[in-house]
């Protein structure tokens, strides 16, 4: 059997607000196969968050191991997480989060810009993601012209556009009316199927939850 | 490189007024810098090898014309020769160039910087009432040979008749095209018939000497030999003495001086807000570049090249405006005050350095805070 694309082990992670160390996730262990589409829930500071900005590499835990393709992020500096981060994963954030000067085809070359490929390459990568998300008819549009489900899809295509091995996403359907969330999740749930991405999603909402293979609980830093 | 011009072009109006404050204050140190480098013009035209002895008390006391033998026999003195200011009004007060009674037969011979062609010189000397002018003079007052230049005598009073003999070409640009000199015989003679106290008498003497580093030795004993006489003497480099005469105005020099620089901490306040607000408006933003994958060396050429771009932009137009700004400030001036003013090259270079160096400086606590912040601290900013 295929060793788990995502392994976390034994996790533990605290934050220090003033005097005091608040625990945010104790003892978390789970894995996730590649190709699996799995979800997180949990209440309002339960730390679904947390656990998946570790699974992204973007914070460190205070003790246990993750292991995301192979690789154990505790062994590599600031610098090199960074690059990791470049290669290996596709970040999808609650508020979209794109850059306002940039147009949708200018944000979406952005990650590309850390690769080597060229001007031409980048292009065609670009113009394939953002028709990927159903936008090409947008990619000289700025964020403030695109409503929030376009301007989520322009984050979605700025995601995968490297072709990340993992897919995070931290409620992607949070800021979003209702035919925007469905729209979204459809997209995911296309990403996992047709292209077979390693999504972890971070969510309230039962109806994007339903769209994950495996869903975890969490409660108070603990799985449940 | 489109990111750092995409958010120099965010805020148009901060950037704007951040370029044309630094613009103004780049171009107001151009121009206090160029006050001050033409002040200094006189003391970098000093030659090592000219000692200049004046009376001990003031230099607006004369010397008697007795000394210049003595001050001649003195071991290591090559030649001496002696000069007195003469001051006096031409067309109006507001005309200004140094008006200096030389002694015909031996000045010429210790500045050689003056240069003049051999037949005027000669002409000059065979001529009591002749003088010779600068070519920026002559320029300034369309004057050629053979014209007849009047004076208002003040420290000599008296209407005074001076005709051009001579036009004389600085060798270098530390030397002043300005001057009008002219007989100190033609003085002392009137002198001998009008004011019979004042004959024989002379502003300063210039020593040249063969060993400058003589320059000490023969300074003691040029003023040893006048010690406890009516007039003891005191005898420093021409440098030294020129800088005395600066000494006069030191404060103002000083303040100048000190002025330019605080300039340079004016425009490094504007610009360090201008990049502080920026960055802290973008917190969220660095965030997700360093989620991205961005690097710190990404966001130091991003921050760095946005807070330096703006710091060029903001130097080259006010080294442009600062053009303008001198010549209508040179304008302004007394004519001749100063021979020179015009911005040297080491003043652009100085004013060019000072934007870059402001445009790093400026950048460094928001590339400091950009650097430090934790991703997930970033993501929580709400700008």
């Amino acid at each position: 059997m295929a060793e788990p694309i995502i392994k976390v082990q034994n996790v533990f992670k605290s934050y220090q607000r003033d005097s005091l160390e608040i625990p945010v996730l104790t003892d978390i262990s789970l894995t996730v196969e590649e190709g699996e589409f799995q979800g997180l829930m949990g209440p309002s500071g339960s730390g679904k968050t947390t656990l998946l900005n570790l699974i992204a590499g973007i914070d460190r835990p205070n003790a246990g191991t993750i292991l995301v393709a192979g690789t154990n992020l505790s062994s590599l500096g600031e610098s090199a997480l960074a690059k990791w981060r470049s290669r290996h994963i596709g970040f999808v954030f609650q508020f979209y989060n794109l850059m306002p000067v940039l147009t949708a085809y200018e944000n979406v070359e952005l990650p590309l810009l850390l690769t080597p490929l060229s001007r031409k390459d980048r292009r065609e990568h670009v113009e394939a993601a953002l028709n990927l998300v159903g936008l090409s008819d947008r990619i000289h549009h700025y964020p403030r012209q695109l409503s929030g489900g376009q301007e989520q899809r322009v984050a979605i295509a700025r995601a995968i556009v490297t072709d990340p091995t993992v897919l995070v996403a931290d409620e992607p359907t949070g800021d979003l009316d209702k035919t925007s969330a469905y729209e979204i999740l459809t997209l995911l749930e296309r990403l996992n199927n047709e292209f077979k991405k390693t999504i972890v999603m971070v969510t309230h909402d039962p109806r994007a939850a339903e769209k994950a293979h495996k869903l975890h609980h969490l409660d108070k830093g603990e799985l449940t | 490189m489109k990111l750092i011009l995409k958010n120099m072009l965010r805020h148009k109006l901060r950037t704007a007024l951040t370029i044309l404050g630094i613009a103004i204050a780049v171009s107001a140190f151009g121009l206090l810098r160029t006050v001050l480098t033409a002040w200094n013009l006189g003391v970098e035209a000093s030659a090592a090898d000219r000692l200049i002895t004046r009376q001990a008390v003031s230099f607006i006391f004369p010397l008697p014309l007795a000394y210049r033998d003595r001050i001649a026999s003195v071991k290591g003195v090559e030649r001496v020769t002696f000069a007195n200011w003469f001051g006096g009004v031409y067309i109006d007060k507001k005309q200004f160039f140094a008006r200096i009674a030389v002694d015909a037969e031996t000045f010429f011979d210790a500045y050689r910087e003056l240069l003049i062609p051999p037949d005027q010189l000669e002409a000059f000397k065979r001529d009591r009432s002749g003088c010779i002018i600068g070519d920026q003079l002559a320029q300034r007052y369309n004057l050629k040979i053979g014209d007849v230049m009047p004076i208002e005598g003040d420290i000599f009073p008296g209407h005074w008749e001076f005709v051009v003999r001579g036009i004389y070409k600085p060798r270098d640009k530390a030397t002043d095209p300005s001057n009008m000199l002219f007989q100190w015989q033609y003085i002392d003679e009137r002198m001998r018939q009008e004011w019979p106290g004042r004959a024989g008498q002379v502003g300063w003497y210039i020593v040249k000497i063969a060993d400058t580093k003589a320059a000490g030795t023969i300074s003691d004993q040029i003023d040893n030999l006048f010690k406890n006489s009516p007039a003891e003497t005191k005898t420093e480099t021409e440098r030294a003495f020129s800088l005395g005469f600066l000494a006069s105005v030191s404060a103002v020099f000083t303040a100048m001086n000190l002025l330019s620089f605080v300039i340079i901490g004016i425009i490094l306040l504007v610009l360090g807000n201008t990049m502080i607000m920026a960055a802290r408006e973008r917190i969220r933003e660095y965030a997700v570049m360093k989620t991205l994958g961005f690097s710190t060396a990404h966001l130091v050429g991003l921050i760095g090249g946005e807070s330096l771009a703006i710091a060029v932009l903001g130097g080259v137009l006010g080294i442009v405006l600062a053009f303008p700004m001198v010549e209508g400030f040179g304008e302004a001036l007394p004519k001749g005050w100063f021979p020179i003013f015009s911005l040297e090259p080491i003043t652009l270079i100085l004013a060019s350095a000072a934007a870059i160096l402001v445009g790093v400086l400026a950048s460094l606590f928001p590339i400091h805070r950009a650097v430090q912040m934790r991703i997930v601290d970033g993501l929580r900013t709400i700008a």
